[in-house]
C-alpha cells in the first residue's frame, strides 16, 4: 500500500487504508524519538517549505522539527494574512517556490481552499497544515494516532468533539477521519456555533454537553475563539464555561473514564478546567509529541516515497 | 441592408407563427413574410440572401439584468464589449444596472451611457438607481432619471435595507411608471457569506449565505408592494421558499414579477467543490431542491423572466482564494445554449416559453414594444442552430469578463446570427463568430 498522491489536503478523500498506513508509519517514526541521535537521512536533498500565512507556533515548529529529523532542507516563510488579501500574491508566492525547487510545500492559511488552490498551481506536493475552517488533516491524524495508542483501537469508540464546531477545521477533519476508521462521532456546542447539516457528515449533534458526554470514550475539546463572542455568537465567556466547559465535576458524574484531548492552545478555565487538562486521563502533551511523528510520516510518504528500497529504520 | 431570409423555421408565440417561412428585411423592418418568396422577386444584387434551412428564427431576446461596468470599471467591461458579447449571445436589447462609477443616479450619467451605446451592436436600456449613490439613504432624482430614459430603478447589489426608504421609493416611482427591481438580500444575515449555507458550505468550511437572507427581503418587499401598489420586480430569485411567497403574492393580486438566471437553473452549490472562484455568485448557487423549484417556476409562469445578471470581472478579480474573489458570472454568451441543452432539449420549457421569458415579459415590465416577427415590425431577430456542438473557451469570449464556471464545457445549440434593426450584427454561420459594425 502506497500513499499515491501529490497533495494531502484533507481526510475527506483519503481511504481508511491510507490512514492506517500513515498511522503505522508514524509508529516507526516515533521510535526514532527514543534514540540518542533523533535523526534519519531519509529526506536528505529534499526541500520542504513551511508557508505560513497565519501565525501558528505549534504547528509550524512541529512541521519544522519533523522535516529536520528526516534531514530535509527546511525553509520557513511567514507572511501575515493581511498583506496577502489578493489572490495574485498567493499565486506569485507559489511560483516563486516552484522556481526555488521546493519538493513539498506545507501551507497554513486563514482561507478555506487556499491549500487546494496552491496544489492546483504547483508541481510540488502540497500538505495542508490548516486552511480556515476547512481542514487540518495532520491534527486529525495525530488525534487518531493518540486515541489508538492509548485505547488500542479506534473502531467502535465513541468520540465527542466539544465547542465551536462551525469554525473548526479540527472538528471537520476529525469527523471524516474518525468515521472512516469506524468510530462513532458526536459533536456538542452552542447551536449558534454548529454548522448546517453537520449530521450529514456523520456526526450526532447535541446541544446539552452532559447528555453528549454520556457513554463516550474520548472527549476532544476545541479552543473557543474569544472574538466569536464579540460577533454575538454566544452571550459571554461566563455562560460558555457554565454550559459547555469541561469540568472535573462534569466528568465525575460519568460512569466510565474518558480520554481528554485538546488540540491547543488551551483557554484554561474556559473550555477546559485546569484540573481536567492536567489530569491522568489527559493526553494533551502526548498529542504534541505524536504530532511530530505523524508529520514525519506524512512528509516521508509524500516527499520520500519515490526513493526505492529505502529502509526508514 | 436588405436581407432575404430563406427557409427559416420561425418560432414566435407573439404572433402565433411557427414553421417554415421566408422573410424580406428592408430598411430595418420586416417587409414581407411568406411561405415562399422567390429569388426572382428581388433584385439579387441588393439583397443578402441567407438560407436558414433547418435552423430556428426567433424574435431577438431581451436581457433585463446586466452589468456593463462603464463608466468606471472599463477594465471589467465596456458598453462596446458588453454589447458585442450580448450580440453573440442572442440578445438584441439589454438593460444595464446602475452600479457604475459614478452610479447612474443622475441624468448626466444616464446620458453618457446612452451616448456610448449609440454605436453599440445592440440596444441598451439604462436602469437608474433608487437612491443617491445607491447608498440607501435618500431617493435619487427619479423624475429626472425617467426623463433621461431609464425604464426601471434598482440599487441591485446594494439592497435598500431601510424599509421606510423602500416604501417611499415604491410610492414615488409609481407616479413615473417605473418598476422597482429589488435585489433581495438582508445584508446583516449575509454577513461575510460567500456561498449557499448548507451541507456543502459546512464541508468546504466556507461561510454560508442562508436562504433566509433572500427570503426575508422578498417577503418585506412584497408586503411593501402590496401596501404601496407599486410594481415590484424581484431580481434573480433563487430559493424555493421565495417562490412560494411570490406565488402567493401573485394570487393576491400584488403587482410583482420575478426573474431567475440560467446559472441558477443549471448549477447547484455542488459546483463550489474545488473552490473555483467562477462559481462565486450573488445570490449564491443554491441546492438541488431549489433548482427543481426554479424550473417548476419558469414552467408554470410564476417566474416570468430569465435574465443573465451578466457580471463580468477581470482575471485578477477572480483569482486565488474563494473568499477574496468577486461575485458574478459573465453570462451573455452561454445563456441560450445552457437553456437549450438543460431545459428546451429536455422538454422542460419550449422555444415559445423562451421567447416569453426572455422577450415578451421583460419587454412588458420595462415598457418596451415587442412586436415579434410580423410585417412592418422592427427586424430584431436571432437564429438558433440546435445541432451546433461547440466548446466554450474563455479566449473566444467576446466579453472582457471571462469569469464563467462553464469554461471547457461542451455545449449543444448556439445562436449563429443576430440581427438588430435589420442589420446583421453577429454572424457565426461559418463558425467565425464575426461581429459586424457599420
Ligand atoms: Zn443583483
Amino acid at each position: 500500500m502506497a500513499l499515491n498522491r501529490k497533495d494531502f489536503l484533507g481526510l475527506y478523500n483519503v481511504s481508511s487504508e491510507e490512514i492506517s498506513e500513515i498511522l503505522t508509519t508514524a509508529e516507526a517514526m516515533k521510535e526514532i524519538f527514543t534514540r540518542s541521535v533523533k535523526k534519519i537521512p531519509t529526506l536528505r536533498g529534499k526541500t520542504i517549505v513551511n508557508l505560513f500565512f497565519e501565525p501558528s507556533t505549534r504547528t509550524r515548529s512541529s512541521f519544522d522539527l519533523a522535516a529536520k529529523r528526516l534531514s530535509a532542507d527546511v525553509m520557513s516563510i511567514a507572511k501575515s494574512s493581511s498583506s496577502v488579501v489578493k489572490g495574485e500574491t498567493l499565486l506569485d508566492t507559489a511560483r516563486t517556490l516552484e522556481v526555488m525547487g521546493a519538493d513539498l510545500v506545507v501551507v497554513r492559511h486563514s482561507v478555506p481552499g487556499a491549500a487546494e488552490f496552491l496544489a492546483n498551481n504547483l508541481k510540488a506536493g502540497v500538505l495542508n497544515a490548516g486552511d480556515g475552517p476547512h481542514a487540518h488533516p495532520t491534527q486529525a491524524l495525530l488525534d487518531l494516532y493518540t486515541i489508538k495508542e492509548k485505547l488500542g483501537k479506534i473502531e467502535g469508540l465513541k468520540v465527542l468533539l466539544v465547542g465551536d464546531i462551525a469554525h473548526s477545521r479540527v472538528a471537520r477533519s476529525n469527523i471524516w477521519g474518525l468515521n472512516k476508521m469506524g468510530a462513532e462521532v458526536r459533536v456538542v456546542g452552542p447551536a449558534s456555533l454548529m454548522p448546517r447539516d453537520i449530521e450529514k457528515m456523520g456526526a450526532q449533534v447535541y446541544t446539552d454537553i452532559d447528555e453528549a458526554l454520556d457513554g463516550v470514550d474520548v472527549v476532544n475539546i476545541l479552543r473557543i475563539q474569544l472574538e466569536r463572542q464579540a460577533k454575538g455568537l454566544f452571550p459571554s465567556i461566563r455562560e460558555y464555561r457554565q454550559f459547555y466547559g469541561v469540568s472535573e465535576e462534569r466528568l465525575n458524574k460519568l460512569e466510565n473514564e474518558v480520554l481528554i484531548m485538546h488540540p491547543g492552545p488551551m483557554n484554561r478555565g474556559v473550555e477546559i478546567e485546569s484540573s481536567v487538562a492536567d489530569s491522568e486521563n489527559s493526553v494533551i502533551t502526548e498529542q504534541v509529541r505524536n504530532g511530530v511523528a505523524i508529520r514525519m510520516a506524512l512528509l516521508y510518504l509524500l516527499a520520500g516515497r519515490k526513493v526505492e528500497n529505502e529502509d526508514i529504520n | 441592408m436588405k436581407i432575404l431570409i430563406k427557409n427559416a423555421n420561425i418560432i414566435d408565440p407573439i404572433n402565433n407563427l411557427r414553421g417554415k417561412h421566408d422573410l424580406m428585411i428592408v430598411n430595418g423592418k420586416i417587409e414581407k413574410i411568406a411561405t415562399e418568396i422567390s429569388v426572382e422577386e428581388i433584385i439579387k444584387e441588393e439583397y443578402k440572401i441567407v438560407d436558414l434551412e433547418g435552423k430556428y428564427l426567433l424574435p431577438g431576446l431581451i436581457d433585463m439584468h446586466t452589468h456593463l461596468r462603464e463608466p468606471g470599471y472599463e477594465d471589467k467591461e465596456t458598453i462596446k464589449s458588453g454589447c458585442e458579447a450580448a450580440a453573440a449571445g442572442g440578445f438584441t436589447t439589454i438593460a444595464c444596472m446602475p452600479n457604475t462609477k459614478p452610479v447612474a443616479d443622475n441624468a448626466a450619467t444616464v446620458e453618457y451611457i446612452k451616448s456610448k451605446a449609440e454605436n453599440a451592436l445592440v440596444k441598451v436600456i439604462p436602469i437608474g438607481s433608487i437612491t443617491k449613490k445607491s447608498e440607501g439613504k435618500e431617493l435619487a432624482e427619479i423624475g429626472f432619471l425617467k426623463e433621461a430614459g431609464v425604464r426601471a430603478l434598482s440599487d441591485d447589489g446594494y439592497p435598500v435595507m431601510n424599509s421606510e426608504i423602500m416604501r417611499r421609493a415604491m410610492e414615488y416611482s409609481g407616479s413615473f411608471d417605473l418598476p422597482i427591481i429589488s435585489h433581495c438580500e438582508d445584508i446583516d444575515l449575509v454577513a461575510e457569506g460567500v456561498m449557499n449555507e448548507g451541507y456543502n458550505s459546512t464541508i468546504l468550511g466556507l461561510k454560508g449565505i442562508p436562504a433566509a437572507a433572500e427570503e426575508i427581503m422578498i417577503s418585506r418587499d412584497i408586503i411593501l408592494a402590496e401596501f404601496t401598489g407599486a410594481q415590484l420586480h424581484i431580481a434573480h430569485i433563487s430559493t424555493k421558499r421565495g417562490l412560494d411567497m411570490l406565488a402567493e403574492a401573485k394570487k393576491k393580486g400584488v403587482k410583482v414579477s420575478a426573474e431567475t438566471t440560467p446559472h441558477h437553473l443549471v448549477l447547484s452549490d455542488d459546483a463550489v467543490k474545488g473552490y473555483n472562484p467562477d462559481t462565486k455568485v450573488n445570490p449564491p448557487l443554491r441546492s438541488e431542491e431549489d433548482i427543481q423549484a426554479l424550473r417548476e417556476g419558469i414552467k408554470s409562469g410564476i417566474i416570468e423572466v430569465i435574465a443573465t445578471d451578466h457580471a463580468p470581472h477581470t482575471y485578477e478579480d477572480k483569482l486565488g482564494e474563494y473568499n477574496y474573489a468577486a461575485f458574478g458570472i459573465s453570462g451573455f454568451e452561454t445563456a441560450i445554449s445552457l437553456l437549450y441543452s438543460n431545459l428546451i432539449a429536455k422538454d422542460i420549457i419550449s422555444f415559445e416559453d423562451l421567447v416569453l421569458l426572455m422577450g415578451k415579459n421583460p419587454a412588458r415590465i420595462l415598457g418596451l414594444d415587442y412586436p415579434g416577427i410580423k410585417e412592418n415590425a422592427i427586424a430584431d431577430l436571432i437564429v438558433f442552430d440546435d445541432k451546433n456542438k461547440w466548446k466554450l473557451e474563455k479566449k473566444n469570449m467576446k466579453s472582457k469578463g471571462k469569469n464563467t464556471p462553464f469554461a471547457g464545457q461542451e455545449m449543444q445549440g448556439k445562436v449563429i446570427l443576430t440581427i438588430v434593426d435589420g442589420k446583421i450584427v453577429y454572424n457565426d454561420m461559418k463558425g467565425k463568430g464575426e461581429l459586424c459594425y457599420g
